[in-house]
């Protein structure tokens, strides 16, 4: 296990051949990721693609049916959400799942619970997201979406995590909000927590992320920095189509051995995309498990 | 269920005799086996052996059957309840309650109590209306416990009407014929009530209500959310039950002659219904026939001590709901592959389902 | 004027029905599982109290110093072991070992401390009492029951709003897994859960002792049944909504009592079901049933 990030450094959070079933649907295929540490990747991908199934894994909330996670070289593939956390992961869930009945403060208070020291304190994530001081003593339930996205974000950093998982943290909300969310991620970065995130708005991925991952039908069909893939890589990556169309708008972008009924797929290709090639996936060396050029 | 048992699923809503599409491609799907053909003559045999069995032994044992055949009859409603409508009642005592005292009103007013069985069994069943309306609304917990709130009400009421012995309990009248023959009689009618009732049992089971029952039993939510009528086909089950349990209450009035509303409204009828269900496997015809034959083994060599069987029964019955879910019948079936009373279906590979079988299945 | 009177004794009898629901109330908030051994437990705090007293021979009244922790204790180990591994297979399965349970329970005491009915023997304190005007007498023990009634959930309130293991408590009954994300191991909560609710549990199992004769079926034939009405009646979610129901049934059944004796458990019954048709989320919750 040398997979390297781009930069060369060691990871701090590693997922190797990583496969999930949610009963008798496969929904990670051999998934391989590697992300160092104070980096931001992005995993993109349609929906249904895999992406939550991979942060919900990596946070411990689904056992993989093979593979490994590793976190700053310490395996930590059967450890219990709970502590995984007190290891230095946390997870930003998607549709922000804040505790209804308890007030800011107390949702706050509840991430805290591993007790992991560090420099998120209350005050901090307080300092953070200026307006929730003044409302701390209101329950989460009566807070707007942009603002529970927030106090979601704060929970999870007052756990001090080493590694924050962002799931969709723009769903539902106003793009106005999902700015003001998204310019609080390079204060994060700089304060050193490496952040893997998911994200469906691809330009918003693009603009944050030093390393993105396209995940397909459960598959990593593309990765690499924003500056170095083009947009027809991301599009035939994201939607699975292929130059070589056969006509019917997946054919042989499907991989082997997965039935053709790929549904999220379905909103369709406008045209037909260049194959991306395979020095393009120029992404971890992992990739390189797979042929480069199959799976577009 | 079985490995087997899981493909079923995949052809659900087939017809057992179209090989199915999509995942199950290349297969041949049957409903039955060979296990299955031999079983239902075996059943036609054992009915015909049952019946004639008042000529042949005295009526202590057709007395001791009488009791396996109610308890029986009992199970198998709560199996069909709980264990394919997802309704886990703790009150059906209420209506073996109800079905015994209707059976007593009727004679009081001199009907035979043979036939006021069917009468009383109806009347149980118009009774479950009304509290299916009460009762739909709640999950689990709720239902559970509510309907035990409702046989206690129904036992505070029969305690009040003087003209059916308050508290103090009533005989049941009309029952003229001599001792020998009232036996018979009582056994007669047991057997048949039972064998309906598994044979309704089945018949609903593999009908298409069937398929939304066992798509309910496999996964609730799931079949609400692909648009299963689950609120319909629960309120089918539960006054089918109410049924069941109207009935099995009159011959236990007929089998008892005489009933105090403690007992016949006794949290110890579903207690029965329950462990024997758990027991011999929850979510199978063919758990609470297994069940009640262990059941009733072990009521016949503890039950010098009742506390200690009901114990034994309790503990047993615990450690098999959770480190043995499927129970005897579930070990016994994954085991050897057998299904007596098949209700879904078999997938085998193209080719490999004997000739046999393909004639028999084709039919409708 | 006896109107009057069946409605103040039915105020104070509704205290004993509160504390008994408030257990009952808790689990189910916290761990969606309503526990038919309820009622049972209870009675086994009962008898336990009844041996303390009788190898300690300390007055009845100070035997929950011992059986409450006692109870306490059990509670979190029973949840950690089998109600554990029942909930890991589903509710259904939660609610059938539970009713195991209370079966096994009842049996258990018939089989080792026999049928007969008993009583904690709280001395002349059963029948003190003060009366106001002519009609209206208030036992002592009455209001005692009453005023602790009060006393814990208040308390409860107070540890569940104010303490950290409160806090962690509310969290898992909102969202289970939120929780585990938030570093929450939610087994341990569920047993401080439990612990507490049978801290409770033995607490009213203690005051019904003192408070008339208990027989090993008294769990199940009446016990469960009230404390499940109460927390129907009042509400979900709110431990004032089980006082305000505990109360409720408590006049209801004096009330009936009132009316003809046999009509006393009927008249809480009767009260019960119209809730549930008319006001199906109880009196003070706005939250659904689940």
């Amino acid at each position: 296990m040398t997979a390297a990030g781009t930069t060369g450094a060691s990871p701090l959070l590693e997922v190797a051949g990583l496969s999930v079933h949610h009963g008798q649907l496969q929904a990670l295929h051999d998934v391989s990721i590697a992300v160092p540490a104070g980096q931001v990747h992005a995993m993109i991908g349609a929906n249904g693609a895999g992406k939550s199934t991979l942060l919900r894994t990596i946070a411990g909330l689904h056992a993989p049916t093979a593979g490994s996670i590793r976190l700053d070289g310490r395996d930590i593939t059967g450890l219990r959400p709970e502590r995984r956390v007190a290891a230095g992961i946390a997870l930003v869930p998607e549709g922000r799942r804040l505790f209804p009945s308890l007030s800011v403060e107390e949702n706050l208070l509840i991430g805290a619970s591993s007790r992991r020291t560090g420099e998120w304190s209350i005050d901090a994530i307080y300092d953070l997201f200026g307006w929730m001081r003044d409302r701390r003593r209101q329950r989460a339930a009566q807070l707007s979406g942009g603002e529970q996205q927030a106090v979601a974000i704060g929970r999870a950093l007052a756990a001090n995590p080493r590694v924050l998982l962002l799931d969709e943290l723009s769903l539902g909300l106003a793009p106005v909000v999902v700015r003001r969310i998204y310019a609080t991620l390079p204060q994060l970065a700089a304060s050193g927590m490496t952040i893997l995130l998911v994200e469906q708005d691809v330009s918003q991925a693009l603009a944050v992320a030093s390393h993105v991952h396209c995940l397909l039908e459960g598959r990593v069909t593309l990765a690499g920095p924003p500056a170095r893939l083009t947009g027809a890589q991301i599009e035939a990556a994201y939607f699975g189509v292929s130059a070589a169309s056969n006509g019917n708008g997946y054919g042989n972008g499907s991989p082997p051995g997965t039935p053709a009924s790929a549904g999220p797929a379905s909103a369709g290709p406008a045209s037909a995309s260049p194959a991306i090639s395979g020095p393009a996936i120029s992404g971890p060396a992992r990739q390189a498990d797979q042929p480069p050029g199959v799976h577009l | 269920m079985s490995a087997v048992g899981q493909d079923t699923q995949a052809a659900g809503g087939q017809h057992p005799r179209v090989a199915a599409r999509g995942p199950a491609a290349g297969r041949v799907v049957t409903r039955s086996r060979r296990s299955a053909l031999w079983a239902g003559l075996a059943a036609v045999v054992a009915i015909a052996i049952l019946g004639y069995l008042p000529y042949l032994v005295f009526s202590d044992t057709t007395g001791l059957m009488v009791q396996f055949f109610q308890l029986l009859i009992m199970a198998s409603m709560w199996n069909l309840l709980a264990g394919y409508a997802g309704l886990v009642s703790v009150g059906h005592q209420a209506f073996i309650g109800l079905g015994a005292y209707f059976v007593v009103l009727l004679a009081m007013h001199g009907l035979s109590p043979f036939t006021a069985i069917p009468i009383a069994t109806a009347a149980a069943g118009v009774v479950g209306l009304p509290v299916w309306w009460l009762v739909s609304r709640l999950r689990s917990g709720y239902f559970a416990i509510t309907m035990w709130v409702i046989a206690s009400v129904c036992m505070l009421i029969i305690i009040q009407i003087s003209s059916l012995g308050s508290g103090t309990g009533i005989a049941l009248s009309g029952l003229t014929q001599s001792p020998t023959l009232l036996a018979a009689d009582t056994y007669w009618a047991t057997l048949a009530v039972a064998v309906l009732a598994i044979a309704g049992i089945y018949a609903l089971l593999r009908s298409r209500l069937g398929l939304a029952l066992t798509a309910i039993r496999d996964d609730e939510a799931g079949a609400k959310s692909i648009g299963g009528r689950v609120g319909s086909v629960q309120r089918l089950v539960f006054l089918v039950t109410a049924l069941g349990c109207g009935a099995a209450g009159a011959l236990y009035a007929i089998s008892q002659q005489f009933i105090v509303p403690t007992a016949a409204f006794d949290v110890s009828f579903t207690a029965e219904m329950i462990f024997i269900t758990i027991i011999g496997g929850i979510g199978t015809i063919e758990g609470p026939i297994i069940g009640t034959i262990v059941f009733f083994i072990l009521q016949q060599t503890l039950s010098a001590d009742g506390t200690w069987y009901w114990i034994v029964l309790g503990l047993v019955a615990i450690a098999v709901a959770i480190w043995a879910p499927r129970g005897i019948w579930g070990l016994v079936s994954e085991k050897f592959g057998i299904r007596l009373f098949p209700v879904g279906y078999y997938v085998w590979p193209a080719g490999e389902q004997p000739r046999r079988l393909l004639a028999r299945s084709a039919r409708p | 004027m006896t109107w009057v009177n069946a409605v103040i004794q039915g105020v104070m009898l509704g205290g004993l029905y509160a504390l008994f629901a408030c257990g009952l109330s808790l689990m189910f908030g916290v761990m969606k599982v309503i526990n038919l051994a309820h009622g049972d437990l209870a009675m086994v705090a009962a008898y336990i109290a009844l041996g303390v007293v009788t190898i300690t021979h300390v007055p009845a009244i100070w035997s929950f110093v011992l059986v409450v922790p006692i109870f306490a204790a059990l509670g979190y180990v029973l949840q950690r072991t089998l109600l554990q591994a029942s909930l890991n297979r589903g509710v259904i399965t939660t609610l059938l070992v539970t009713f195991g349970l209370s079966v096994v329970i009842e049996n258990a005491l018939q089989q080792f401390l026999s049928a007969n009915s008993r009583e904690l023997n709280i001395g002349s304190l059963v029948s003190d009492s003060f009366s106001i005007g002519s009609q209206i007498t208030i036992a002592y023990l009455d209001l005692i029951i009453l005023v602790v009634a009060v006393a814990v959930l208040l308390g409860l309130q107070y540890f569940l709003s104010s303490s950290r293991s409160g806090r962690m408590i509310r969290a898992v009954a909102d969202d289970r897994e939120a929780a585990q994300l938030a570093g929450i191991d939610y087994r341990h909560v569920f047993g401080i859960a439990t612990a507490i609710a049978f801290g409770t549990v033995a607490l009213a199992g203690l005051a019904y002792g003192m408070y008339t004769q208990f027989d090993p079926t008294t769990g199940t034939t009446a016990l469960l049944l009230y404390a499940f009405e109460a927390v129907v009646i009042g509400g979900l979610g709110s431990l004032w909504g089980t006082l305000a129901g505990g109360i409720l049934l408590g006049v209801a059944q004096q009330v009936g009592a009132q009316y003809h004796a046999a009509d006393q458990v009927l008249a809480g019954q009767l009260l019960f079901l119209i809730i549930l048709v008319l006001r199906p989320q109880g009196i003070t919750s706005r939250r659904e049933l689940a």
